[in-house]
């Protein structure tokens, strides 16, 4: 069992690990964005399912199982607010940025990124 | 609503720990009354949910969120000359505030995928991936995964 436990401890610790390593890399505000807030969602999911485990009483699974499904419901809400702030805010794209067919749709956005 | 009520008292117990009589009684009332003081801000909800089919369309998710994440990870470590990120429009076939969103939060929530924008006539979702291999690769993974899938269940 310790051994689920730790095992379970280290792989959400390695995501949120890459998560950082993720955000430092990364050239650009919307990247960014997509590696650190699932990857860290995943990490902390993790992390609290160890600690289900590890107590393995029902108060504490039932706590950690609802505080996974609030952080499913919630990173991707605040990832969404950000990216589209950050967009709106013309934030640059990376030089690399293969198309941005929301640029095209907006002539106005085109006209002043 | 009453599905929503019965929920919400369920997350309330677990969060406290209190599965006394007592406890239910209140956060059902809680929940209720949550329930009636949001209902000005919501859209439009599903249609149905077809509840048999809510398994099937969990699992394939969870096994996204993996694929994703370690996918997502090869791309963190890997050098910047790999990436290959694009903003990408895709059409919706989906008509609703709940479906849109869903489908929203199941992009952003897969790893390497993020929702940017919906445009106002609601028929587009914009998407910022960071390695595609090309617009309509992407498009074509998305409609024929979650939207299909969401399709399946709420439809």
């Amino acid at each position: 069992m310790s051994l689920l436990v730790a095992l379970l401890l280290v792989l959400g610790a390695l995501f949120m690990l890459l998560a950082g390593v993720g955000l430092v890399r990364l050239p650009d505000l919307y990247l960014r964005m997509s590696a650190t807030s699932k990857a860290a969602t995943l990490g902390a999911s993790l992390v609290l399912l160890g600690a289900a485990v590890h107590f393995g009483t029902a108060a504490v699974a039932g706590r950690a199982v609802v505080i996974v499904v609030f952080l499913f419901l919630t990173a991707p809400v605040a990832a969404h607010a950000i990216g589209r702030a950050g967009y709106r805010r013309k934030s640059p794209l990376w030089s690399g940025t293969i198309v941005d067919e929301l640029a095209d749709a907006d002539p106005d956005r085109k006209e002043s990124a | 609503m009453i599905l929503e009520v019965v929920l919400l008292a369920l997350a309330w117990m677990a969060l406290t720990g209190d599965w006394s009589p007592a406890a239910a009684v209140f956060s059902l009332v809680l929940g209720w009354l949550l329930l009636r003081l949001a209902r000005p801000l919501g859209g439009e909800g599903f249609r149905r949910v077809r509840l048999a089919r809510l398994p099937g369309f969990l699992l394939f998710f969870l096994k996204e969120i993996v694929v994703a994440n370690l996918t997502v990870a090869a791309a963190v470590l890997a050098p910047s000359g790999r990436l290959r990120p694009a903003i990408v429009a895709i059409p919706l076939a989906l008509d609703r505030d709940a479906e849109i969103a869903l489908l929203a939060n199941l992009i952003t929530l897969t790893p390497g995928t993020l929702s940017l924008d919906v445009s106002p006539d609601r028929r587009t979702l914009y998407v910022h991936a960071m390695s595609t291999s090309g617009p309509d690769d992407l498009r074509r993974e998305i409609q024929q995964g979650f939207e299909r899938r969401i399709l399946e269940v709420f439809r």
